[in-house]
């Protein structure tokens, strides 16, 4: 009955011994070394330590309430807006891809300020709300302001158990503060019809060209 | 006397320090802390959870087999526990004095699987019954290597009282122990004990037998790598999946109890029991000077721990085994390697007498 078969299944199966007790003894070893190096603790170092890539060993996590690693200070993460340099110019929710941050501009009868880098405020922000659940932290709308005063912080801890506290609202308004400014400016409206007029047909004249909508033609091509 | 008595305050102290224990070096082993909170480095944690599992509801499905359910974790712990019984504390204290108690503790650890499959059975859950099913499967086909490697320990001691087999490990054995048993080479340790006389000293294969059992042993406890029974990834939590509050601290208990009774039997079969490891040197009678009363508990204790501390370390170093991979091991690995060493300690045996 020994034929070259039982051979090889012979030495398959004692191979198959040698194989499992390197292995398994390797697996023991590995994780001894684990147990026995837990005996040390890494410090709370960031990313910019010199010596954050040479902390290998020991116990990886930190007790994160009590402890936590520090954040580089350009950390990407909740978002925050210097209402008083925000020219209300709406870039930010245009901008934005997941359509978190919600404004609600009034139109000032004039300038009503200036920024810290002395741009015109013009417009009134009746509501400028972030919800930060939405939020994807893409940083765009931080590039886009052009008064950089959207900017993103290194606060990170901010979970709430109602989800609709994570609507950051920043707007400063009071709702009497806001009527006036709606009263005013629709005052204002009232007031110039003419002068609207012709602000339009001197700005007519004024444009050299206007973008056209082209509308696509497939569909009438196909009634067609 | 009734060791019977330590072991069940033993038992319900081991479990409350072993699980403890169990997470902090699964913690340790993953590079974490482990429980930190309750108490100082939390130590307390099984405590409350302890509490936490006392108080709460203990909830019957609606289409369970009742009295089965009810039973069944009974049935698993009493079970378990009769197994105690016939474990030996030290020279004085020899538990139930059964001629035969490996077989009996053999005969105990396999009927666990009873009180396995009416849980199973009565939880009238597709998950509980593949577990219990699959409780079955495992632990009938590795009682056979199991059986095979206490079966040479039986043959190299010519008796089945643990205290006996205990005895004859250490300096109160009444035959004269040979170095490796051979007595061909006519070195005689009978009066420096220790190690020297331990069963896996006394005749070298055992150690071979001692990886099966523990290997068996493991399987029977239904411990990972072989925890297919209540895999929590596969079968939510296999044949305990029903069972809430004290019932599943009964499993709990029960699981740890068999884990621990493993150990003892693996120390007492094949690491000498009660013995002290030291052996005499001339006028260091260091053999002699860690033997007592108190020094036995001590060594068997802690033997025993360190086995406990294997099994863990085991535990959280393997992944689980598929089934077909269980039997293979059981049938074509383990058995037939358990049957050549029974054979191979027949042939030592003979040397020794
Ligand atoms: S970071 Fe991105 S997703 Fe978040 S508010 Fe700004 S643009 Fe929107
Ligand atoms: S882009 Fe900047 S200035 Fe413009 S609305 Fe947004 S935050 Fe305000």
């Amino acid at each position: 009955m020994w034929n070259l078969e039982t051979h090889d299944a012979l030495i398959k199966y004692f191979s198959n011994i040698t194989h499992f007790v390197q292995t398994l003894s390797n697996g023991l070893k590995l994780t001894l070394k684990h147990l026995w190096e837990s005996r040390t603790e890494r410090d709370p170092m960031g990313i910019a330590d010199e010596d954050y890539f040479l902390k290998d060993k020991g116990i990886a996590t930190l007790q994160y309430p009590k402890e936590s690693l520090p954040v580089p200070d350009h950390g990407r993460y909740k978002l925050h807006n210097e209402i008083d340099d925000c020219i209300v110019c709406d870039l930010c929710v245009k901008v934005c891809p997941v359509n978190c941050i919600e404004i609600e501009p009034i139109r000032a009868t004039d300038i009503i300020g200036k920024t810290s880098d002395g741009t015109n405020k013009r417009i009134h922000a009746a509501k400028f709300d972030i919800d930060m659940s939405k939020c994807c932290f893409c940083g765009l709308c931080t590039t886009v302001c052009p008064t950089e005063c959207l900017t993103m912080t290194k606060s990170y801890d901010f979970s709430t158990f109602d989800r609709a506290d994570h609507v950051y609202e920043f707007a400063e308004m009071t709702p009497l503060q806001i009527l006036e400014a709606k009263q005013a400016f629709e005052e204002k409206q009232k007031a110039k019809p003419t002068a609207s007029a012709q602000s339009m047909k001197s700005s007519r004249d004024k444009v050299v060209f206007k973008p056209i909508m082209i509308k696509s033609k497939l569909p009438k091509k196909k009634d067609e | 006397m009734h060791t019977f008595l330590f072991y069940l305050p033993f038992l319900l102290f081991f479990v409350l320090v072993a699980v403890y224990g169990e997470r902090k070096i699964a913690a340790f082993i993953q590079s974490r802390f482990g429980p930190m909170d309750v108490g100082p480095k939390g130590i307390f944690q099984t405590l409350a959870d302890l509490l936490k599992m006392i108080q709460k509801e203990d909830i019957v499905p609606n289409a369970a087999d009742k009295p089965i359910f009810l039973l069944g974790p009974i049935l698993f712990f009493t079970v378990i526990f009769a197994g105690f019984s016939m474990l030996p504390l030290n020279s004085n204290m020899a538990g139930a004095a059964i001629e035969s108690g490996v077989l009996l503790l053999m005969a105990v650890v396999s009927l666990d699987v009873l009180g396995i499959l009416m849980a199973g059975w009565g939880s009238n859950n597709k998950f509980s019954l593949f577990g219990a099913v699959r409780a079955i499967a495992q632990i009938v086909s590795f009682e056979i290597p199991l059986g095979l490697s206490v079966l040479c320990v039986v043959m190299i001691c010519q008796s089945m009282d643990l205290q006996e087999i205990t005895r004859q490990q250490g300096l109160y054995t009444t035959d004269p122990i040979f170095l490796f048993g051979l007595k061909g080479m006519g070195i005689e340790v009978t009066q420096m004990g220790g190690l020297l006389s331990w069963n896996v000293v006394k005749s070298p294969l055992l150690l071979f037998s001692f990886l099966i059992f523990f290997i068996a042993g493991l399987a029977e406890a239904n411990r990972a790598p072989f925890d297919l029974p209540e895999s929590e990834s596969e079968l939510v939590g296999g044949y305990h999946t029903e069972y809430s509050g004290f019932r599943w601290g009964i499993f709990m208990l029960a699981e740890y109890g068999i884990m621990l009774l493993i150990s003892f039997l693996a120390v007492i079969l094949f690491f000498g029991g009660w013995n002290t490891p030291f052996f005499n040197m001339g006028s260091f009678q260091w053999a002699h000077w860690t033997m007592g009363s108190y020094w036995e508990v001590f060594w068997l204790l802690f033997k025993t721990y360190i086995l406990v501390f294997v099994q863990m370390w085991i535990r959280w170093t393997y992944p689980r085994l598929r089934v077909d991979q269980l039997m293979t091991l059981s049938w074509k690995y383990l058995t037939p390697f358990g049957l050549l060493l029974v054979f191979l300690c027949g042939i030592w045996k003979l040397m020794m007498l």
